[in-house]
């Protein structure tokens, strides 16, 4: 395996030194060929994920087909422009010249992904490492087996091999990797191997974009207009558990709402989740089952904690054999608890109230920083106090997750929930160096810069470094001298 | 008898416990909101230009003590540098501090969208002892600007600036949120085990590499601003006399080649090095005159093994007959003259490792488009250097070399320029700062998505259907069109 690696590493650094990579044209065919992967093979796709994770083929073709085929179709419409040199000003003592940013690609990048959206989590960075030119090296989740395997299959069959690979396996390979150097490693996944990933990555000076988790709180006001209610009740149900079933990194991890406003919100959204999944969830397909054994027995442990059990009013109820767990909802359980301290990663909806709607900020900020911070308010002085005295990767008002299909929002995390950003131009730029380049003429040299020194040379050089045109000419004409 | 006294004369030793203390204070000050407003990074700004500009001749001897650095140095590279840097802020901060709207797509209309910068905590800065001003204050800037609280670590290897720094800090600035602690590596050490927001450190790649491992436990966030072999490639199409002083000013008029950026060797062809070589050993006598160790306007070495380590790559037998100006050197007073060596073998020290220093080995080639292949092969430097007149040659330099920054007919410079981001790439670092890159450097830009109720496309909820299926491809896609065939029914 590790004569095997180090054969493809070598491969894509060679092929990445001779330049076809950089070409505006190979870039533009990649991301033709992702486009090209995915009409044709989008039933293997589906076929897949329904495999791992008994995702339904309209989640996941909102979740991990469309959105990849649009983040290809932007970075395609968007790349003359990306690859442009930016313009930048300059002072007067390099007077005359001219200066300007030019993206270059980073050289040969790693990307990590994880299983609970294989495809999505893999090709979005994908999109942005082609699109800056590099060669890529993809390591998907060995647990989501399937998916890995029709990765790596269509990526050979559409995309590039000289220079976009794909190495599967689990964390022997993972090791194996990560004794190399790379230009970028990308990492969607948990902190634990995250922090793994970012001690390797020292070794070599590698820079590192960590996209965690973390516990996403989603604060609910007191909705009085029942079309607003509906509707936020249909978002939260969504928000929590129709995104691979409660699988996700922005996935709504547990609510805070007022006392008074809790039995409202409890009951409608048990007459939502009934609504949206049916009397009996496990036979509509409609959610994501949980991945696998130990993810089961992890989320069963949380339920089974004393205290946690008390607190369940709605649900509860599992089938090992079908890695299946209900659409289950707590009230207030001990803030102690596993539930309320790990992150949730599935079907498990704790909610917390509070005296006052407005505590739900104090309860955040004393928390680890989450990926994603979610208000359901029309309530625009509670909006304000949400963004400026919580931090979070991203915060949404009256919705959940839809922040991950806004090709103008970059998409990351801050402290615990990770570093670094993508999506849309964000993603070039993430897999991008932004070379500065400054221009100098010969015609005019200030002999002010060059030693030996005195108190002339000083005051000019000082002028000039302030913009300060007017004093630079009445000193050189003599008319002006030490402030 | 001795013990009473010398309890008394120790100073308390910062170690883990009281690094912990350090940060519980700061997070304290930081949670507590102070840092966060317009009128506290304003204030504190103020300051710190007040500090420079009330201090400037502590600071020239404090440097000078440190470097023999020339008192026109002590001005132009760093004070100047820094009171710019504050000015810039201060008249920028409101801007840099705004939201900033993005557009939305379809795919989540309807809604508004903005991205906020946010201060991201409790920060920390390690600087060099080659500017220790500058490296220490710039980035300090950085982080105020951008709101946090943060801590100060200068090098120890110039300690005459280090207690400057403490001292004025502690007299200028707001103790609560802004602290510099001194020391070495225990201090270091201690500081490094604390989970911080993020860390900002200026010097070598191996220290690089342990900062980052340790920030690793705390998944912390770091730039890296490092160094290399600066190279500048000397076409024979150029103007001769201003290239020769440029070089000549950017390698020894610099800290005496101890900056990250200096030019650190040269390439030119076989045929053009004499000339090359007359003209900058020209400028050498008209800068530095007939005696440079003597002369006043040359910096000396940092420390003592910093002349040794010079000393060794001078000594190296591999460099036996190939150095052809300067050679000399002041163990005393540890300086070093401005040293060519020609065409120094490949495996000699002084090709492997950066110089950091007063010696200028030159490589000859062929042609000067060999000069890039050389280039490309060698670790990507901080900073690289072409002069030539060739437009074609300008061109290739600029598309094949990765460095992180580039400059054409001129050398250093850009380290002046606030609008051009500076940092390394590869082995010479990761991030970057000034000017706005400082505030950046320091801040989180949270995305901030508002949606209203009104317009929902229950397409994306479960139960799913067919005809959902529809209608969420075309909402991703984008196209009106295909909504309106979606919601008629055609597929």
């Amino acid at each position: 395996m590790e004569a095997y690696v180090e054969g493809e590493l070598k491969e894509l650094r060679d092929v990445f030194n001779s330049g076809k990579t950089k070409e505006s044209s190979w870039r533009r065919s990649q991301l033709q060929g992702i486009l090209t992967l995915f009409k044709e093979r989008e039933n293997d796709i589906l076929k897949a994920l329904n495999q791992d994770l008994g995702k339904h083929h309209v989640e996941a073709y909102r979740d991990e087909i469309g959105t990849v085929v649009k983040s290809a179709k932007y970075a395609l419409g968007n790349l003359k422009k990306w690859m442009s040199s930016k313009k930048a000003k300059l002072t007067l003592n390099s007077f005359p010249g001219s200066a300007k940013l030019v993206p270059e690609p980073l050289g040969v990048v790693l990307i990590i992904s994880s299983w609970n959206f294989p495809f999505g989590l893999s090709f979005e960075p994908i999109i942005g490492a082609i699109a800056a030119g590099n060669a890529v090296i993809l390591k998907p989740s060995e647990l989501a087996p399937t998916c890995s395997s029709v990765l790596a299959n269509t990526i050979n069959d559409y995309l590039d091999t000289s220079a976009i690979k794909v190495v599967e396996g689990g964390s022997n390979v993972g090791e194996i990797l990560l004794r190399h150097k790379f230009d970028k490693i990308f990492f969607t996944g948990g902190p634990r191997v995250g922090e793994i990933i970012m001690t390797a990555a020292a070794k070599f000076l590698t820079p590192v974009t960590l996209e965690l988790g973390g516990k996403c709180p989603a604060v609910v006001d007191y909705i009085s207009s029942s079309w607003d209610k509906k509707i936020a009740m249909k978002r939260i149900i969504w928000g929590k558990f129709g995104a691979c079933g409660g699988q996700a990194c922005i996935a709504i991890d547990y609510i805070l709402t007022s006392k008074k406003f809790t039995p409202i919100l409890v009951e409608m959204l048990q007459k939502y989740i009934k609504k949206s999944f049916g009397d009996n969830p496990m036979e509509s397909h409609s959610i994501t089952r949980i991945i696998n054994k130990k993810h089961f027995s992890r989320l069963k442990g949380l339920l089974d904690e004393p205290g946690v059990k008390s607190s369940i009013v709605y649900g509860g109820k599992s089938n090992e054999e079908c890695l299946f767990i209900e659409p289950t909802i707590l009230v207030d359980p001990p803030l102690d608890s596993a539930i309320m301290t790990e992150e949730i990663f599935g079907p498990l909806l704790p909610i917390i109230t509070l005296e006052r709607i407005e505590d739900s900020v104090e309860f955040i900020r004393a928390r680890p920083k989450p990926l994603a911070v979610y208000g359901f308010t029309n309530n625009e002085s509670l909006q304000k106090k949400m963004i400026s005295e919580t931090s979070s990767g991203s915060i949404t008002f009256n919705d959940a997750i839809i922040q991950y299909v806004a090709d103008t929002l970059p998409f990351g995390g801050v402290g615990g929930s990770g570093y670094g950003r993508y999506h849309g131009k964000y993603s070039f730029e993430n897999f991008s160096h932004e070379k500065a380049v400054t221009k100098r003429g010969y015609l005019i040299d200030f002999g002010f810069r060059y030693p030996p020194w005195n108190n002339k040379k000083l005051q000019l050089l000082t002028s000039g470094l302030r913009y300060d045109y007017i004093t630079l000419v009445f000193i050189k004409l003599g008319l002006k001298s030490k402030a | 008898m001795a013990s009473e006294e010398e309890t008394k004369t120790s100073s308390p030793v910062f170690d883990a416990e009281a690094a912990s203390c350090l940060m519980k204070e700061l997070r304290g000050t930081f949670i507590a909101g102070k840092t966060k407003s317009f009128e506290w990074r304003s204030s504190q700004l103020k300051s710190l230009l007040k500090m420079v500009e009330d201090s400037d001749k502590q600071i020239c001897d404090a440097l000078f003590s440190d470097l023999s650095k020339p008192e026109m140095e002590a001005y132009i590279h760093e004070i100047a540098m820094i009171k710019s840097s504050c000015k810039l802020a201060l008249k920028k901060l409101k801007d840099w501090m705004k939201a900033e709207k993005a557009k939305t797509n379809l795919g989540s209309f309807p809604s508004s969208a903005e991205i906020v910068p946010e201060p991201l905590g409790v920060v920390l800065v390690i600087s060099a002892w080659n500017y220790p001003l500058l490296l220490s204050v710039d980035p300090v800037i950085g982080a105020i600007a951008a709101g946090n609280a943060v801590v100060l670590k200068p090098s120890e290897l110039a300690p005459a600036m280090s207690s400057l720094l403490a001292k004025l800090f502690g007299k200028y600035l707001d103790n609560s949120a802004i602290k510099v602690i001194e020391g070495a590596v225990p201090e270091t050490t201690a500081l490094l085990e604390q989970k911080w927001d993020k860390i900002f450190y200026t010097g070598n790649g191996r220290v690089g590499r342990i900062v980052m491992a340790a920030a690793a436990k705390n998944l912390t966030p770091v730039v890296l601003e490092l160094g290399g072999k600066s190279p500048v490639l000397v076409d024979s199409n150029i103007d001769l006399a201003v290239t020769a002083r440029r070089i000549v000013s950017g390698k020894w008029g610099c800290n005496n080649g101890q900056a990250c950026v200096a030019p650190d060797y040269i390439i030119t062809t076989k045929k053009y090095a004499p000339v090359l070589i007359d003209s900058l050993k020209h400028n050498l006598v008209k800068f530095f005159g007939e005696d440079p160790l003597n002369s006043p306007d040359l910096s000396r070495l940092g420390h003592s093994n910093h002349f040794a380590r010079l000393k060794n790559l001078l000594d190296d037998d591999k460099l036996a007959g190939k150095i052809i100006h300067g050679g000399q050197s002041d163990k005393s007073n540890l300086k070093i003259a401005p040293t060519i060596v020609l065409d120094a073998p490949e495996d000699s020290l002084i090709m492997n490792e950066e110089i950091f220093g007063p010696l200028l080995p030159i490589v000859t080639v062929e042609k000067i488009e060999d000069g890039i292949e050389f280039i490309n092969s060698r670790p990507k430097p901080l900073a690289a250097y072409v002069f030539t007149n060739t437009k074609p040659l300008k061109e290739e330099f600029v598309s094949k070399i990765s460095a992180g920054g580039v400059v054409i007919n001129d050398v250093t410079l850009h380290l002046m320029v606030d609008t051009l981001p500076f940092g390394g790439i590869g082995d010479s670092g990761m991030g970057a700062y000034h000017g706005k890159f400082s505030f950046d450097a320091f801040s989180h830009k949270k995305a901030v998505l508002y949606r209203g109720f009104f317009g929902d496309a229950p397409a994306r909820y479960p139960p799913y259907t067919p005809g959902k299926l529809r209608l969420l491809k075309a909402l991703l896609d984008g196209s009106l069109f295909g909504i309106i065939r979606a919601l008629f029914g055609f597929s």
